[in-house]
């Protein structure tokens, strides 16, 4: 492998799917194009609604892709007892949010596709996790890279305010200030609404309530003594915590504020966040909800990678990088050059043979044969 | 060494305001009241980096992860929607969104009402809440005399004491929701400074207990 060639995203993206393709993961191609139906019926699954159309030549409105997923949940087949696992690396077409152009963004995530269960669940956050801490290792040199999984589970706020007898549209403002960590709005609207007490109290403990496993599953038990639904909630969070390995744990935080859309997504749902970048770099879930509104009857689990967000941010060492550099003049004989450049390079290595080393040049090793001073 | 929290104030009355709180928080960095054009300061002990910009570009530095927290009016979060938490109403710079006309304004419910605003997505979400058809006309400023001059029927603005909608001959007809100070963070690196945006926020919040109860 010839590091020097690559760029740090195309080195990522290499290190991303041989890491999937160990775990077993298969990957899926697929073509540029897709039915535009197929993006209508599902526009809120998207990022961005804004999708690229033009008409074939027998008259179907086609689409530039904007999204991986729903293809693969499309072409899938259901087979009982039959897990798919699943990766792409794909090129994606959309609007950056708050902007009117298109973008091609390489995008690069996998799906868990069968009967899940909590090892299933598990080994697709242990991926998110491992794959957090490739995608950031370029960012800090030196330093192995900070990094967060953010998990949640849609059960449990929406079975907190299912339990509430409010109308749908202040359901979805609490729904926002849940988002936001906002409770000073969140109990204005419980008060205004007339929410009782105890229940508004529990969605606000809710709010103020992220961190650790430790820190955070206590609490929720505490929250979900009298609530069935709730209970089978926090049960699976936890036995999902406990499954994953004590690295990856250690990087968990529990944050409810984290909501994907539910008429896709439902159970756990996670987000990834690399220090030193602005923006979740990750972002994933289970989405049964859209599997069953495509006819779909297994459950499915996965995650995308936003390299596009990361590329700004790797760092790379102004000048050029070497392996070793050899130093000659006109007193070091010709042939001798030659042949340690040919040997450096037949062993892998990046080598070059100058007569000033430019002041911005990175290299492991330099060999001075100014003078005629004799090989190595 | 622990990190630097980077904060972005709103310049003017309410940043200093918003400031003297920071300080009280123990996130003091004394260079700040000297004064002068300079638009950073830093204190490495306190660790807190402070960073004087335009009120309405708050939420752009902090959204953008440049500030890992601010305080910004609600007005300018519901107008962009940035995706920041909000996580404390720091009830400073309490004003209301309202929507003024000229005295013996009557609505024409036979066409579109033509609405002068800074406010684009509030103006336009109201009416929809109440099923109005407009037409909306996007002004930066003095957006009073947009209905004098026949521009507009009414305006949609930020109302604080009234004075400069006296003063053109107009009054507020609707109030549409009321406006203060939020602190806001930045979603990632909320994540990995949560220790001192929490200590900070918590001190915030006692100080704003404490206020109200000495005004009440």
């Amino acid at each position: 492998m010839d590091t020097y060639v690559m760029s740090r995203e195309e080195l990522v993206s290499y290190q991303l799917r041989t890491l999937y393709s160990r775990y077993g993961y298969s990957q899926y191609k697929m073509s540029k194009f897709e039915e535009y139906d197929l993006y209508v019926r599902n526009k809120n699954f998207l990022v961005s609604d804004n999708v690229i159309t033009f008409t074939d030549h027998s008259g179907r409105l086609l689409a530039l892709k904007p999204d991986v997923t729903l293809s693969i949940v499309k072409s899938g087949r259901d087979v009982p007892g039959k897990v798919s696992r699943i990766y792409y690396n794909e090129n994606v077409y959309r609007t950056a949010p708050g902007s009117r152009d298109f973008r091609e963004i390489t995008q690069i995530g996998l799906e868990c596709i069968g009967e899940l269960d909590t090892y299933l669940v598990s080994e697709v956050l242990t991926l998110a996790a491992k794959s957090l801490k490739r995608a950031g290792q370029y960012i800090s040199f030196f330093q192995s890279p900070d990094y967060v999984l953010e998990l949640s589970h849609l059960d449990v706020v929406s079975c907190l305010l299912d339990s509430l007898t409010v109308n749908d549209e202040v359901k979805a403002e609490l729904l926002s200030c849940i988002g936001e960590k906002n409770v000073h709005d969140l109990a204005r609207i419980c008060r205004e609404s007339s929410v009782d007490e105890a229940r508004a109290s529990a969605l606000q403990t809710l709010v103020t309530t992220y961190g650790t496993p430790d820190e955070v599953l206590p609490v929720l038990s505490s929250l979900a003594e009298e609530n069935e639904t709730l209970r089978e909630a926090v049960d699976e969070l936890t036995r999902t915590v406990e499954a994953l390995s004590d690295e990856v744990r250690r990087n968990v935080r529990i944050d409810f504020s984290l909501l994907n859309d539910m008429t896709y997504y439902s159970g756990i749902v996670f987000r990834g966040y690399i220090k030193g970048i602005p923006d979740g770099v990750l972002s994933g879930g289970r989405y049964d909800r859209l599997m069953r509104k495509m006819d779909r009857t297994s459950d499915a689990i996965g995650f995308a990678v936003y390299l596009d967000r990361l590329a700004g941010y790797y760092t790379t060492a102004p000048g050029e990088a070497f392996d070793a550099v050899l130093l000659y003049d006109d007193a070091t004989a010709p042939p001798e050059v030659s042949e340690w450049v040919a040997k450096r390079v037949e062993k892998g290595e990046r080598a070059v043979a100058v007569r000033d080393l430019p002041g911005n040049w990175h290299y492991k090793e330099v060999i001075d044969m100014r003078g005629g001073k004799g090989n190595e | 060494m622990s990190e630097m929290l980077n904060i972005a104030l709103p310049k003017g009355r309410l940043g200093e305001k918003v400031y003297d709180m920071f300080e009280k928080a123990g996130f003091e960095c004394p260079s700040i009241r000297e004064g002068g054009r300079k638009l950073i300061f830093e204190n490495a002990e306190a660790g807190v980096r402070y960073f004087w910009v335009k009120p309405s570009d708050v939420a752009i530095y902090v959204a953008r992860g440049a500030a890992d927290i601010g305080v910004a009016g609600k007005d300018i979060l519901l107008e962009y929607a940035p995706d920041v938490y909000e996580l404390l109403d720091m009830e400073l710079g309490k004003c209301r969104m309202a929507v003024a006309a000229p005295k013996g304004f009557c609505d024409d419910l036979r066409r579109p009402l033509k609405v002068a605003t800074k406010f684009e997505t509030i103006a336009k979400r109201y009416y929809a809440s109440i099923g109005r058809d407009i037409d909306i006309i996007h002004l930066n400023g003095s957006i009073e005399i947009a209905p004098i001059l026949g521009l507009s029927d009414v305006i949609v603005d930020i109302v604080e004491t009234g004075k400069t909608l006296v003063e053109n001959d107009l009054c507020v007809v609707e109030e549409i929701l009321p406006i203060s100070a939020r602190l806001i963070a930045n979603k990632a690196n909320f994540k990995f400074k949560q220790q001192a945006i929490r200590r900070l926020s918590d001190s915030l919040q006692e100080q704003i207990n404490n206020r109200t109860e000495v005004q009440a």
